[in-house]
C-alpha cells in the first residue's frame, strides 16, 4: 500500500495536534500518526494547563492561532488566574481539565478538518534519500515512513512529536515495563533508524505521581481550593459570554514525618537511587523520593489533590510523583491527612525515553542533516504540555512555510516566551528535561499573557491561522490603546474635579492641574475606576474605551509601568542590535585558531546565525565572541 | 582594522634605549618554525635546533644567524601553547641591548614570516585566547603605563585578579538576592517562605556598600596611576612660581615640561615619597590687573576645580588685614578636604599674626621637608590608599560600578514603592549586567540554577 501526503505528523499529543492542525489550515493534506486513536490529546501526567509562564505560552500558541486556548477553554473545570498579587507581567493562566473531554474535544476539532487523516500505526522507519548535490545544507532529505505492519507512505515534510513513547520504559520499585504510558506501549524502531542516519540520542526520565480513588479520600480534613469566581478563557476568539463547564474544586493537604519514614524504606528498591534509571530528571519536578532525600530538614511538603475529570473517581496526587514499589506508595499515601483510608487506582511511575539534543536541529525545529525534517516536544527535550504544544506550532509553520519555499518563521526572545523557550533549547541544549519559566524571559515586563494578541496575532494572520475579523478587532484595540494613552498623557485634570475622589482612594490631594498619567502611575488609583468618575461621562473617547476592559488595562499597564518598559525596551534595542549581526551560515568557525576547544564544538554544532544568538551558546565564552567579531571584521 | 588571529607577530618587548639586555618576543602558529630558521645552536656551523621535541619553559644557549653571519649571542626562552602569556607558542629572546641590535633581530624576524604585533596585541591575544578577562587584560595596559611603585603593585594586584574576583563574589551576591525574589515569581503555589522585602532590601545596601567603597579606590586608584593633581594658587607674588621651580628642581622631574594649553599655567611631574605629583602652576595670572575678572580666572578656576589636592599660598609679608582678608578668602572659597593654605615667605614676615597655618620659607629646608610631608599626608588622606585593599584604576570599571550602584538603588526605590517582585528583579538583572561587563560575563540561567539548588521546587 502506498499513500501520500504533503506533511506527515508522527504522534498526536499536544505537539502533534498543533502541527497537523496548523499545516491543515494552511492548506496542505495532513497524515496524523498515532500508535492509539482514543490516545489524542491525552494528557499522561497532570490534569491541567497554563500555570506560571506556561500560561503564557497558551496565550501565546493562542494568538498564533495555535487550539490548545480553545480546548483548554470547552474542558476546563477550574480556572485560576495565578499570581494576581503581583504585577501584570507575571499574572498567568491556569485551568484544571476534564482529560478525558479534553481529549475528546482535541480528536474533534482534528476530525473536523478535512485536510487531516489520522493514520493508526507505529512508525518505525523513514524513508529517506541522498540530499541533491546543490542543497549542501544537508544531508538527506525526507521523503516518507514506514510503519510496522511495512505500509509506506510518502510526504515532503516529517515532524516527529513522538513524547516519551521512544524506546520508553516505565519503573516502578524494581518492576521494568517497557511503555510510553501505564497500559500503553512503547514505539521502537525509530530511534535505531535515525541513529543509523547519523542522529545523537540521550535519554531523559520524567515521573507521574499516583491517581486515587475520590470515594475513598476524606476531603473533610483538607484545605479546599477554590479557582476564580470569574474564570477567564485563554482564547482570544472568547471576547463576551465565556461558557465554561461546572466548576469544581481542588484540595491541599501535606506530607509528615510518618510519610517520609516510610518512603525511605522503598528507597534500596527505588530505580532512581539503584542507579537503574540513567536518564535525567528535571529538577523542578522532583519525586517525592528526591525532595525528602534532598530536603531532609523540611518536614513536610504539599500534596494537591486534583479532580483528574468532572464526574469520575481519579484523583491526581500532586506532588507526590514517585516511582517507589507500589506497596510503599499505597502505604505512604496512607499516612496522609485526609488519605488514612484511600486507595490507590493507578501507580505512580518514572519513564525513560529517547530525546534527540537539540543542537542537531535548527531554530526552525528542522533537522540540520535530513531536510524537510522536524521534531517537537519532549523529543526535543522539553517537558509539559504548553512547552510541546508551542513547538508543535512553530514545527508546523515552518515545515508549510518550507513547502511554499517561504522564509522560515523564527520568533525572537524579545517577542515572546516561544521565542525564548526555542531559543534556548537550541543554544543552551538543556540536559534535563526543559520547562518553561518567567525567570527564562529577560524581557518578562513586556512579554505578557494580557499582551499577547498584540505582539503575535499579526504573524498568525499572515500564515492564515487566524481569521480576518480577529485581526480587524485587534487593530480597532491596537489604536485605541495608543489614542488612550496619548489622551492620558496630554490631558490635565484639577484639583476642584479629582480632589474628591483622590480622597475616597487614599491618595494625596492635588493642589493643582496634574497630568492624568500621573495619576494613574499612583499605586492606589486604578484607571478603570477613575474613568467612571461624572467629569468623564460626556468624553466620547474614555466612552469608547469602557466598552473594552483588556483596552483599559492595556493602558493603565502601558502608564503606570512605562519607566520600567522603557528600561526593557532599551534592553531590547540592544539586544535586536547583536541579533543584526549575522553570521553567514557558512561562516567556518575553525579559522579561528584562538576559539576554545569546546567554543568550537559547540558553535559548530549550534551553526548560530547572528553574535546574539553565538553569545547565548552554552560554553561559549565572551572572548570567543570577541575573537569571532574581530575577524569576521578583519 | 586588518588583524588576523592566524599569523605570528613579533616585537621587541623592552623598552627602546640603551639597556644590558633587550627582548625580542615572537608568538603565533609559527613562532617556533622561525625561530628554528635564524637560531643555531653552534657558532661555526648552523646547527638546527627542534623547538618541538624541547620541553615548555625552558632555556636555550645559541646564536642568530643572517647570511651566514652572526649577529648575537642570545638567549631562548620556549614557551608552548597553551602554557604561555598569549596563550600561543611564544619565543623570548633575550639579545645583548641597543636600539641597533634588537632592531636588526626584529628586522630578521619578520623577514623570515613573522609580522609587526601591533600596540597591546601580545595582550589581546592573551584576551581572546582565554588566558586573561578583560579586567586583567587592562590591568596589563595600565602595569605598562605605571610609573610609580604603588601604581605597579595596584596594577600587578589586578592582574592577579583581584578585581576579578570581587566581581565574581559581588555578582554572586545579586544572583542570590535576586533568586530570592525571583522565586516568587515561578514558585508562588510551591508552599515555600519567601523572604521579606526589607531582608532583600538590607541585602542590596549591604552589597551597594561594598562596591561603594571599590568606587572610592578610584581616587585613590587614580591617583596611583596618574598621580596626585596638585595646584598650586594663590595671589599674584605669593611666591607660587617660586615654590614650584623649588620642587622642581629638588625633586626629580619624570615627564618633560608640558606647555598648558594656555599660556596660564605650567604642569610638571614629580615624585615624593613614591607617590606621583602632577604640578599645576597658575603662573599667567600673575600680570593680570584685574585679578577677579580676569579671563585667567576661569582656567584658574578649571583647574582649580579639577585638582586632587589645592595649595593655597599666603605671602607672609603682606600686611595684617591683607593677610586675615586672605585667610577669610581661603576658608570661605576652598573645600577644606582637598586643600590647604600656606603661609609663604616665612622669612619675611612683618607682623606677628595669630594662625594655625603651616609655613615655609624657601631658605628652610626643615620647612620645606614639612611641606612634603604634608603633600603626601594629605594626598594619601585625598586618595585613602591601603596596601590592602582593591583599587580600581580604570575609568571603564568605575563606570561599570556606578552604573552597578545606580540600578541596585533602582532596586531599593523600587521596593520601596511597594512594587512587586518582576520589577524588582529588572533593576538586579541590570545591576548583574553592569557588573558583569567589567569581567565581560552574561547571565541566565544562573538565577534558576541557584533556585534548584537552594530550594524544594516541584508540587
Amino acid at each position: 500500500m502506498k499513500k501520500y501526503f504533503d506533511i506527515i505528523v508522527i504522534g498526536a499529543g499536544h505537539a502533534g495536534i498543533e502541527a497537523s492542525v496548523c499545516t491543515a489550515k494552511m492548506g496542505f493534506k495532513v497524515g496524523l500518526f498515532t500508535m492509539d486513536l482514543n490516545a489524542i490529546g491525552r494528557m499522561s501526567c497532570n490534569p491541567a494547563i497554563g500555570g506560571t509562564a506556561k500560561g503564557h505560552l497558551v496565550r501565546e500558541i493562542d494568538a498564533l492561532g495555535g487550539i490548545m486556548g480553545q480546548i483548554a477553554d470547552k474542558t476546563g473545570i477550574q480556572f485560576k488566574m495565578l499570581n494576581t498579587s503581583k504585577g501584570p507581567a507575571v499574572w498567568s493562566p491556569r485551568c484544571q481539565s476534564d482529560k478525558n473531554m479534553y481529549s475528546i474535544e482535541a480528536a474533534n476539532m482534528i476530525k473536523d478538518l478535512k485536510e487531516i487523516d489520522i493514520v493508526q500505526g507505529v512508525v518505525n522507519e523513514l524513508i529517506i534519500e541522498e540530499a541533491e548535490k546543490s542543497n549542501q545544507k544537508y544531508k538527506f532529505s525526507i521523503k516518507g515512513v514506514k510503519t510496522e505492519n511495512n505500509s509506506f507512505y510518502f510526504c515532503e515534510s516529517v515532524i516527529i512529536t513522538s513524547g516519551t513513547f521512544l524506546n520508553a520504559v516505565m519503573h516502578t520499585g524494581k518492576s521494568r515495563l517497557e511503555g510510553g504510558r501505564i497500559g500503553e506501549k512503547s514505539a521502537t524502531g525509530l530511534s535505531e533508524c535515525m541513529r543509523t542516519l547519523g542522529f545523537e540520542t540521550g535519554r531523559l526520565k520524567t515521573g507521574t505521581p499516583p491517581r486515587l480513588d475520590k470515594n475513598t479520600i476524606d476531603f473533610g480534613k483538607t484545605e479546599t481550593q477554590n479557582g476564580d469566581e470569574i474564570p477567564k478563557p485563554f482564547s482570544h476568539k472568547i471576547y463576551n459570554n465565556f461558557p465554561y463547564q461546572k466548576q469544581v474544586d481542588c484540595y491541599l493537604t501535606h506530607t509528615n514525618e510518618q510519610t517520609h519514614a516510610i518512603l525511605r524504606t522503598g528507597f534500596e528498591d527505588s530505580p532512581m537511587f539503584t542507579g537503574r534509571i540513567k536518564g535525567i530528571g528535571p529538577r523542578y519536578c522532583p519525586s517525592i523520593e528526591d525532595k525528602i532525600s534532598r530536603f531532609s530538614d523540611k518536614p513536610r511538603h504539599q500534596i494537591f489533590l486534583e479532580p483528574e475529570t468532572l464526574d469520575g473517581d481519579s484523583i491526581y496526587m500532586n506532588g507526590f510523583s514517585t516511582s517507589l514499589p507500589f506497596d510503599v506508595q499505597q502505604k505512604a499515601a496512607n499516612t496522609i491527612v485526609g488519605l488514612e483510608k484511600v486507595k490507590l487506582i493507578k501507580q505512580g511511575y518514572a519513564v525513560e525515553y529517547d530525546f534527540f539534543p537539540t543542537h542537531q536541529i535548527y531554530l526552525t525545529l528542522e533537522s540540520k542533516l535530513v531536510s524537510g525534517l522536524f521534531t517537537a516536544g519532549q523529543i526535543n527535550g522539553t517537558s509539559g504540555y504548553e512547552e510541546a504544544a508551542a513547538q508543535g506550532l512553530i514545527a508546523g509553520i515552518n515545515a508549510g512555510l518550507k513547502l511554499k519555499n517561504e522564509e522560515p518563521f523564527i520568533l525572537k526572545r524579545s517577542e515572546s516566551y516561544i521565542g525564548v523557550l526555542i531559543d534556548d533549547l537550541i543554544n543552551k541544549c538543556p540536559e534535563e528535561p526543559y520547562r518553561m519559566f518567567t525567570s527564562c524571559a529577560e524581557y518578562r515586563l513586556v512579554l505578557r499573557q494580557d499582551n499577547a494578541d498584540i505582539r503575535l496575532m499579526k504573524y498568525g494572520y499572515k500564515f492564515g491561522l487566524i481569521e480576518k475579523d480577529l485581526i480587524e478587532k485587534l487593530d480597532v484595540k491596537i489604536n485605541l490603546i495608543n489614542e488612550g494613552i496619548k489622551y492620558f498623557e496630554t490631558n490635565t485634570i484639577s484639583p476642584k474635579i479629582v480632589n474628591d475622589y483622590l480622597q475616597s482612594k487614599n491618595s494625596s490631594e492635588l493642589s493643582q492641574n496634574e497630568f492624568l498619567s500621573n495619576l494613574i502611575k499612583r499605586n492606589e488609583i486604578k484607571l478603570s475606576d477613575l474613568i467612571e468618575m461624572d467629569a468623564f461621562k460626556e468624553n466620547e473617547l474614555l466612552n469608547i474605551i469602557k466598552k473594552d476592559p483588556e483596552t483599559v488595562n492595556q493602558i493603565e499597564i502601558e502608564i503606570k509601568y512605562k519607566g520600567y518598559i522603557e528600561r526593557q525596551n532599551e534592553h531590547i534595542r540592544n539586544f535586536e542590535n547583536n541579533e543584526n549581526i549575522k553570521i553567514p551560515s557558512d561562516f567556518k568557525f575553525e579559522k579561528i585558531k584562538s576559539l576554545s576547544a569546546e567554543a568550537l564544538e559547540k558553535l559548530k554544532a549550534v551553526k548560530p546565525a547572528s553574535i546574539g544568538q553565538a553569545m547565548r551558546i552554552a560554553g561559549v565564552r565572551p572572548s570567543d565572541i570577541s575573537a569571532i567579531m574581530i575577524y569576521m571584521r578583519g | 582594522m586588518n588583524f588576523s588571529l592566524t599569523d605570528t607577530i613579533a616585537a621587541v618587548s623592552t623598552p627602546p634605549g640603551e639597556g644590558g639586555i633587550a627582548v625580542i618576543r615572537i608568538s603565533g602558529k609559527n613562532a617556533f618554525v622561525i625561530t628554528q630558521l635564524i637560531f643555531s645552536k653552534t657558532k661555526d656551523m648552523f646547527t638546527k635546533i627542534n623547538l618541538n621535541q624541547e620541553k615548555s619553559h625552558t632555556i636555550h644557549f645559541g646564536y642568530l644567524i643572517s647570511d651566514n653571519s652572526v649577529i648575537d649571542e642570545v638567549l631562548l626562552s620556549v614557551f608552548k601553547n597553551p602554557h604561555s602569556y598569549t596563550g600561543e607558542d611564544v619565543i623570548e629572546i633575550s639579545s645583548h641591548g641597543g636600539t641597533y641590535v634588537s632592531g636588526k633581530i626584529l628586522q630578521l624576524i619578520l623577514n623570515n614570516g613573522a609580522r609587526l604585533a601591533e600596540p597591546g596585541e601580545f595582550t589581546k591575544r592573551a584576551f581572546l585566547n582565554g588566558r586573561i578577562d578583560l579586567s586583567q587584560a587592562e590591568a596589563v595596559a595600565d602595569l605598562i603605563k605605571s610609573k610609580t611603585e604603588t601604581a605597579h603593585t595596584a596594577s600587578i594586584r589586578q592582574l592577579e585578579g583581584s578585581l576579578s574576583e570581587f566581581v565574581k563574589k559581588n555578582r554572586q551576591k545579586i544572583i542570590d538576592v535576586t533568586s530570592l525574589v525571583e522565586l516568587e515569581l515561578d514558585f508562588a503555589d510551591e508552599g515555600l517562605e519567601f523572604v521579606k522585602k526589607d531582608e532583600v532590601k538590607k541585602m542590596i545596601i549591604n552589597i551597594c556598600k561594598d562596591i561603594k567603597k571599590i568606587i572610592d579606590s578610584y581616587i585613590a586608584g587614580k591617583v596611583i596611576r596618574e598621580g596626585v593633581n596638585l595646584v598650586i594658587a594663590g595671589k599674584p607674588n605669593s611666591g607660587k612660581s617660586s615654590l614650584f621651580n623649588f620642587l622642581l628642581k629638588s625633586d626629580r622631574a619624570i615627564v618633560s615640561t608640558v606647555a598648558g594649553t594656555t599660556r596660564d599655567y605650567l604642569e610638571e611631574s614629580i615624585i615624593i615619597n613614591g607617590i606621583m605629583f602632577n604640578l599645576t602652576d597658575t603662573a599667567g595670572l600673575r600680570s593680570s590687573d584685574d585679578f577677579i575678572e580676569s579671563e585667567g580666572i576661569h582656567r584658574s578656576r578649571k583647574k582649580i576645580s579639577q585638582a586632587d589636592l589645592i595649595v593655597y599660598l599666603i605671602d607672609s609679608s603682606m600686611n595684617k588685614k591683607d593677610i586675615t582678608d586672605e585667610i577669610e578668602f581661603f576658608n570661605k572659597n576652598f573645600d577644606v578636604n582637598k586643600s590647604f593654605a600656606l603661609m609663604s615667605k616665612s622669612d619675611l614676615k612683618k607682623n606677628e599674626i595669630k594662625h594655625s597655618l603651616p609655613e615655609i620659607s624657601l631658605l628652610d629646608e626643615p620647612s620645606v621637608e614639612n611641606l612634603k610631608n604634608l603633600l603626601v599626608q594629605k594626598s594619601i588622606s585625598v586618595s585613602s590608599v591601603s596596601a590592602n585593599e582593591i583599587t580600581i584604576t580604570n575609568h571603564r570599571h568605575k563606570l561599570c560600578l556606578e552604573n552597578t550602584i545606580k540600578s541596585l538603588t533602582d532596586a531599593v526605590n523600587t521596593i520601596d514603592k511597594n512594587l512587586s517582585g518582576e520589577f524588582i528583579s529588572v533593576d538586579l538583572r541590570n545591576a548583574m549586567t553592569h557588573l558583569g561587563e567589567i569581567t565581560g560575563e552574561v547571565t541566565n540561567d544562573e538565577i534558576l540554577n541557584n533556585i534548584f539548588r537552594n530550594f524544594c521546587i516541584g508540587k
